[in-house]
């Protein structure tokens, strides 16, 4: 499954690294990422600065990654990243993979902008190019920048770049 | 010398590691077949010593050797470029001086 632009996006729950609970409830932006992934790795800041940025717009970071064959993102992992660096937005452990599976998740990172009504209004790569930190996540920025001043987006779709989400076998 | 480019298909980085293979070995004269090994599943990472994808080996040995312990698996590897950022490629100047040792 996946979601269109306009769709509803589903409704979730779930756990950070500190197992507070947090839900999807109105406008936010759903970045599917990951502590194993050189891409989600090298976009994190940038994503982490739109956060930061853009502080009325509620941001959940969701690692969807089977951690069994993949232990780097376990959720003790996690933790330890989330303790060790400054981030400024909960990053929630999705051990089900049933979310990102209702998002059709495809990479990390793979970012979804959820605003008026639930509606996925942005779906896609933070900015064009991993390697370039002054892209600054332009196309995450751009989306955001349309949502709030209630205007349509102008590039309401983009191809995820990444790692393949790793799914249980 | 020989040169092999090892990767995996649930990383989408090895058509530009093989791009920026070949304009490095042409910058540096050096005339080499870049042999390229698809890694398929956990246990021929294993077998191949497979870091993540890409790996790039001259004349065997890795370009940007793994820490001691480093796990061999289906995975994308994460390298670090000059300036200290996360990468999913080597630096350009790792691979452009591991070229050069070889030939020197």
């Amino acid at each position: 499954m996946s979601l269109d632009i306009g769709d509803r996006a589903p409704d979730f729950t779930l756990p950070d690294t500190a197992g507070e609970e947090h839900s999807l409830a109105g406008p936010a932006v759903v970045v599917f990422t990951c502590n194993h992934c050189p891409y989600a790795l090298a976009w994190h800041d940038r994503i982490a600065a739109a956060a930061r940025d853009y502080p009325n717009v509620r941001f959940l970071a969701v690692n969807p990654n089977d951690a069994v064959r993949y232990p780097r993102d376990s959720l003790d992992a996690m933790r330890e990243r989330v303790e060790r660096e400054d981030w400024p937005m909960p990053y929630l452990h999705d051990e089900s993979q049933e979310v990102a599976h209702a998002f059709g998740a495809r990479t990390t990172p793979d970012v979804f902008v959820v605003y008026a009504e639930g509606r996925l209004r942005y779906r896609g790569a933070p900015d064009p190019d991993h390697q370039d930190p002054s892209l600054n996540a332009g196309w995450l920025r751009e989306a955001l920048d349309a949502v709030l001043a209630g205007e349509e987006v102008a590039r309401p779709e983009t191809d995820p770049i990444g790692c393949s989400v790793k799914w249980r076998q | 010398m020989t040169v092999e480019l090892l990767w995996w298909e649930g990383c989408p980085s090895h058509p530009e590691a093989l791009a920026e293979l070949r304009r490095i070995l042409h910058e540096e004269g050096v005339e080499a077949e870049v042999s390229r090994v698809q890694i398929e599943d956990d246990e021929q990472a294993r077998r191949e010593h497979f870091p993540g994808s890409p790996t790039i080996r001259i004349d065997g040995e890795d370009i940007v050797p793994p820490g001691e312990g480093a796990p061999f698996s289906l995975t994308c590897r994460v390298y670090r470029t000059r300036d200290g950022r996360f990468s999913p490629l080597p630096d350009p100047e790792d691979l452009r001086e591991a070229i050069r040792s070889r030939v020197a």
